[in-house]
């Protein structure tokens, strides 16, 4: 303490404030309560809808993966179906041939297998410049359809995976065609692994991350282990790809090789970029959005759905996700600005700090 | 022992040689500094040293351990750090956040991954101390891209301090600092311990000769000359090349 | 045997006119423009038209449609593309994909999603037997045609005034700014040009590597592996990849059939793991 002449006494309050401050920041705000609470009530609001709603989930639970590595680590991909698909066939093969019968835990195994292929894709999606990543990671989901397609004995080629006989959840709940049972699975699965995701990016390493996404050289400057931490988030986004590639499997009890196709990638960054990066809930907010939108040009003209989605996103572009962004920050902002009013108490240090309190 | 120490440190960029056949030694505790004209070599220099560079030859020692192929952030481990000429800050966090970063990093938690940032005491009180020091107290809940330059620049030299280096490379510390508060500056930088080690570059010969113990000349990207800074004032080459033009400027 | 290295060499040379005017933007603006098939596309779709329906000759329908593509090509240069250069590359794969979804939903539209041909002049069907090699003379023709066209490229870049500045704009654009080359006019030309020796290509190729609504899809990673794998600081680095592609792939078609194209990825992603500048891109590149 050369400089400022603080003692041990007023030091403790800034600290304690500072402290208060960063976690009043991982904080769940009324806005992602509400958001959650309102989740769950569909379940009993839109009994008929259950199916959509199911596909919602899964899809949101998709671009959170795709968000943990575009959002919060700055890495383009073009291949995360990859692990939606392996897990996905993964699921449907325990599952067919009697392997693993508990849904849960094959669930949780094809989350691992997933991460275990990101794992070992991640050196090589580490290296080069964003076009070297983007064609790495979907030459990788590509090899995986090529192979799925030549073991067709096993996969059942083009016809897709058939006789899949998922069994009842704990033993007690069976899929059932309507999607009841299937919806509050998926939502829930939704939710815990969103839990987690979140502790993840609230912790010191979700910061490195930004901080590696922001300016790679200079963590690595302050000793941040770049590489591995990329390696790290890359395993856990595809694990979690991986999961929502197995409930789509299980809650169909179907799997076919559009599970790795490019058109799957795309529209997953499509749905990410509706919602907006890097604040978690993109992923959430543009599964809703796009699937709402689907069904609804699905209804006007349903076989050129795509060219509908292709004009959403030169839009975009061409309006800049910047703008974007800073629309939804307003919102985000004013959500954010109720929960820091609900706060106890102030939690600056600005012109506090010499004096104490 | 010198705590660093370069050996034929040699750095060529296609057709262009940066560095050629650089052998400096910085003692333990020294306030060296490394002066030169624009374009010398200097900034390439410290990026070999903290691995942001390849040599294309020549080794780096770090207190007797050869680091030439140590990874940048193992260097930080190691006990080295930086900071950068041009500003090389996480835009998109608030200064709180950034240092916050640094120390959780240091202590070993940077992969803890459930805690909750901000739960420890011990880094949290560093951050109030750090914070205080090189007074970002005011704007430490902004995005970094908002703040004045100033600001910004105290940040950067405050992150590498952060890492609680034993050897400190500093690459034009007060370049776009006002002058009022250039000296506060470097009276921050002499006040660390005695045993830190710092390598300063700085082209404000004032500052220059008021901080070092020991200074070293890089003329087109050779070590030009190498000494106390009564010899290097007095050296005749050393004004023909380097000070004669600073003086006429 | 020869025949595959044959046809092999064909099919590259398919591919790298298709691929070239790519691997400009690419090395040029630093674009992503996975949109490149789908001028491609619209050369084919044009010949198709022109051919097909109009009852145009096969001769003057390939340089219509080259002349057609550029058209469309400059247009969408001047009008969309020139917004997105700057932006990040994320930005760049969004429109340029939402690119190609709209031409393939617009394609199957207007002409349908079946499988089209161009009726091709009876001259040019049947084969050859050279040596006991069978060459296909329609494979004649492309090798003739494409192999022109790259040594007209190849004079065009080294011999030219616009070659020259070409190559300035790509080496460094700041630098050729600072020369006064209007780099803005250079991008779109080069665009233009790209564009429409996509389509040729695409007219070309249409009876080679078929033609329906997902052609920019089925073959986008095609030209990106072009790209990728050849580097950007040359034509010739993706001329040669192009015909090493060509060749893998008739030959991994013919002797394991029921891999597909899994070949093909496994060498790319090696490819790009060894030297991710690309296998012929110069060791200081960028
Ligand atoms: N990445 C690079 N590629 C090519 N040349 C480079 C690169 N970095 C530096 N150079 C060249 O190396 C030489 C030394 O540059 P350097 O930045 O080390 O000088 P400096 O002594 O730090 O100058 P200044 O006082 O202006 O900061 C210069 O001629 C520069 O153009
Ligand atoms: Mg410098």
């Amino acid at each position: 303490m050369t400089v400022n002449t603080l003692n041990a006494k007023n030091l403790a309050a800034p600290a304690a404030n500072v402290s208060a401050y960063l976690k009043s920041r991982a904080r769940w705000s009324p806005f992602e309560i509400a958001f959650w609470v309102f989740a769950f009530a569909t379940i009993w609001l839109f009994p008929g809808k259950h199916l959509i709603l199911k596909d919602t989930a899964i899809l949101a639970l998709f671009a959170l993966s795709l968000d943990l590595i575009l959002g919060y680590a700055g890495i383009i991909s073009l291949g995360q179906a990859a692990f939606f698909g392996l897990a996905g066939y993964f699921a449907g093969l325990v599952a067919k041939y009697g392997i693993v019968n508990e849904p849960v835990v094959a669930l949780v195994l094809s989350g691992v297998v997933a991460a275990a292929l990101g794992f070992a894709t991640s050196f090589l999606v580490l290296r080069g410049s964003d076009l070297t990543r983007l064609m790495v990671t979907l030459g990788v989901s590509l090899m995986l359809g090529e192979v799925a397609n030549r073991y067709s004995n096993i996969t059942g080629g083009a016809d897709g995976l058939q006789g899949v006989d998922i069994e009842p959840l704990f033993g007690r709940f069976r899929f059932d065609l309507y999607g009841h049972n299937g919806y509050v699975y998926c939502l829930s699965v939704l939710f815990v692994c969103f839990v987690i995701v979140r502790r993840i990016v609230y912790s010191p390493f979700g910061l490195s991350l930004r901080a590696v996404k922001g300016n790679p050289l200079r963590a690595a400057a302050i000793g941040i282990p770049v590489k591995w931490r990329l390696v790290a988030i890359y395993t856990v986004s595809a694990g979690i790809a991986g999961i929502a590639g197995a409930l789509l499997t299980q809650t169909t009890a179907f799997c076919s090789l559009d599970v790795f196709s490019l058109e799957r990638s795309a529209d997953l960054l499509l749905v990410l970029i509706i919602g907006g990066t890097g604040y978690l809930y993109g992923g959430l907010i543009g599964a809703v959005i796009y699937k709402f939108l689907q069904d609804w040009i699905a209804n006007l003209t349903p076989q050129y759905w795509q060219f509908w989605i292709g004009l959403v996103l030169v839009v975009l572009v061409l309006i800049g996700r910047d703008r974007m962004r800073n629309w939804i920050g307003t919102v985000r902002g004013a959500v954010a600005g109720v929960g820091v009013r609900l706060l106890p108490r102030s939690i600056t240090l600005g012109g506090a700090a010499p004096d104490g309190p | 022992m010198p705590i660093l120490e370069t050996i034929r440190l040699e750095k060529r960029f296609g057709g262009i040689t940066a560095n050629h056949d650089v052998n400096l030694v910085v003692e333990k505790g020294a306030r060296h500094a490394l002066i030169g004209p624009n374009g010398a070599g200097k900034t390439t220099l410290i990026n070999m040293l903290t691995g942001v560079l390849k040599p294309t030859a020549g080794r780096i020692m770090l207190e007797g351990r050869d680091i030439t192929d140590v990874v940048p952030h193992e260097r930080v481990r190691l006990g080295m750090a930086r900071t950068f000429q041009i500003n090389q800050l996480f835009l998109d966090l608030t200064p709180l956040e950034s240092i916050g970063l640094v120390v959780s990093e240091r202590l070993g938690l940077g992969a803890d991954w459930w805690r909750v940032v901000g739960t420890r005491s011990s880094v949290t009180d560093e951050i109030v101390e750090v914070v205080e020091r090189f007074r970002l107290t005011d704007v430490m809940h902004e995005r970094t891209a908002r703040l004045p330059y100033g600001k910004q620049r105290l940040l950067e030299i405050a992150l590498a301090f952060t890492c609680r280096p034993r050897v400190l490379l500093l690459d034009e510390p007060a370049a776009g600092v006002p002058e009022a508060e250039r000296h506060e500056l470097l009276a921050t930088i002499e006040a660390l311990p005695a045993e830190v080690t710092v390598l300063l570059i700085e082209h404000d010969m004032d500052l220059v000769f008021s901080f070092a113990d020991r200074i070293s000349v890089l003329v087109n990207g050779s070590l030009f000359v190498d000494g106390a800074p009564e010899e290097v004032a007095r050296d005749p080459r050393v004004k023909a090349v380097y000070l004669g033009e600073e003086l006429d400027a | 045997m020869l025949t595959i290295l044959f046809d092999g060499v064909a099919y590259g040379m398919l591919l790298f006119v298709l691929a070239c005017g790519l691997s400009v933007t690419l090395g040029l603006m630093n674009f992503i423009n996975l949109a490149h098939g789908a001028f491609a596309m619209a050369g084919g779709y044009c010949t198709v038209i022109l051919v097909n329906r109009i009852g145009i000759p096969f001769a003057l329908g390939l340089p219509i449609a080259f002349l057609v593509t550029a058209l469309i090509g400059g247009l969408f240069e001047r009008t969309l593309y020139v917004h997105v250069y700057a932006r990040d590359h994320l930005d760049q794969v969004l429109f340029t994909i939402g690119l190609v979804f709209m031409s393939v939903a617009a394609v199957d539209y207007t002409m349908g999603s079946s499988q089209q041909f161009v009726q091709i002049p009876e001259a040019l069907q049947g084969q050859f037997n050279v040596f006991g090699v069978g060459m296909g003379k329609y494979r004649l023709l492309i090798i003739v045609v494409c192999g022109l066209l790259t040594v007209s490229l190849q004079l065009i870049l080294a011999k030219t005034r616009f070659g020259s500045r070409l190559r300035a704009a790509v080496d460094d654009q700041r630098v050729a700014r600072g020369l006064g080359i209007n780099v803005g006019a250079v991008f779109a030309v080069t665009f233009a040009f790209g564009s429409g020796l996509a389509g040729l290509g695409g007219a070309l190729g249409a009876e080679i590597l078929g033609l329906d609504p997902t052609f920019p899809l089925k073959y986008m990673i095609y030209f990106l592996i072009v790209v990728t794998v050849g580097g950007t600081s040359s034509i010739t680095g993706p001329f040669l990849a192009s015909i090493l592609l060509g060749i893998a792939d008739v030959a991994g078609k013919y002797y394991v059939p029921k891999l597909g194209a899994f070949v093909i990825y496994a060498i790319m992603i090696a490819v790009l793991i060894w030297r991710p500048q690309g296998l012929f891109a110069r060791a200081t590149a960028r």
